[in-house]
């Protein structure tokens, strides 16, 4: 099955995980996917030891969380858009905002603007409370 | 990411510092990342192309999320290093603009610089590179935030 055929039948069966399992390094950083109770999609990062950026205090390194950012909102347009190409990232700028500690870190995507061929996307990833989330992100996609 | 120092670093030469901070970093031993040159005011790493690092199984081509974590950490390290006396800092914002994949099979180096540094505030410039033929494939900015004020002032 190609990947595309795989990406199809991974939305046509409702099962977001499966999507996620598709791409290499979103299985690497152990990264899992849902389905809120409003139907959005809610990724998780569970920790790992190999995902610490700083052993002094524990917390996940920056790219890790940048990584997952990126992966998210490239997940969100995959899931959305029913497409025949899979998204390219134009580029990302993530804005740090606490340190992300040794729990799992939650992420949605929202897509601020679908165009023809370019999808802006707001991704916000916290921890413990929503309210204080410890990293968001805005991404171009190019989607053709 | 944050950068955190060790208690006996403060008089160490710049370039030991970033090799030994380096090594102790889990996520960057995990994926392989090491020192290729550090030229003052530049540095440059290396990410080995790996299999589980991949974007897409039918490309082979790099995910930006692993080419993120090499900029991130490269620009983090020269941030580090231009603080005199010795600091942490911790990233305050990354922008990447992805210019081309990262093929299949191949190495990618990243070269950082600081550009400008205040009592508070350190920016940094980074490329991402195809350690082959030297292509483009990111083109970065990082800010940092000095997170703690030297030892002195303190004292």
């Amino acid at each position: 099955m190609s990947l595309l055929e795989r990406i199809r039948a991974a939305r046509d069966g409702g099962n977001v995980q499966a999507a996620v399992d598709i791409i290499p390094y979103a299985r690497f950083l152990g990264l899992t996917a849902e389905l809120d109770g409003e139907g959005r999609l809610l990724c998780t990062l569970p920790p790992r030891p190999g995902l610490v950026g700083s052993p002094e205090t524990g917390a996940l390194h920056g790219g890790v969380v940048g990584a997952f950012l990126e992966t998210v909102g490239g997940l969100e347009v995959l899931w959305r858009r029913e497409s025949d190409v899979i998204p390219r990232t134009i580029n990302i700028t993530i804005d740090y905002l606490r340190a992300g500690g040794p729990a799992p870190t939650r992420a949605t995507g929202i897509i601020t603007k679908l165009g023809r061929r370019v999808a802006n996307v707001r991704v916000e990833a916290w921890q413990e409370n929503p309210e204080k989330p410890i990293a968001h992100g805005h991404i171009h996609l190019l989607l053709g | 990411m944050v950068m955190a120092l060790f208690q006996d670093s403060f008089d160490i030469p710049a370039g030991e510092l970033v090799s030994r901070l380096l090594g102790r970093i889990p996520h960057c031993e995990e994926l392989g990342i090491v020192v290729e040159s550090f030229e003052p005011p530049r540095l440059t790493m290396r990410l080995p192309y790996r299999e589980i690092l991949v974007a897409d199984t039918e490309t082979g081509v790099l995910h930006g999320g692993a080419v993120t974590t090499l900029v991130d950490t490269t620009a983090g390290m020269i941030a580090m290093a231009a603080v005199r006396p010795a600091n942490s800092v911790a990233t305050l914002d990354l922008r990447l603009d992805y210019l081309r994949p990262g093929l299949k099979g191949r190495d990618i180096l990243c070269a950082a610089e600081v550009y400008h540094v205040t009592r508070t505030i350190v920016f940094v410039r980074a490329n991402a590179l195809q350690a082959e033929d030297g292509r483009e494939i990111a083109s970065a900015l990082g800010t940092f935030m000095i997170t703690e004020r030297p030892r002195e002032r303190a004292s």
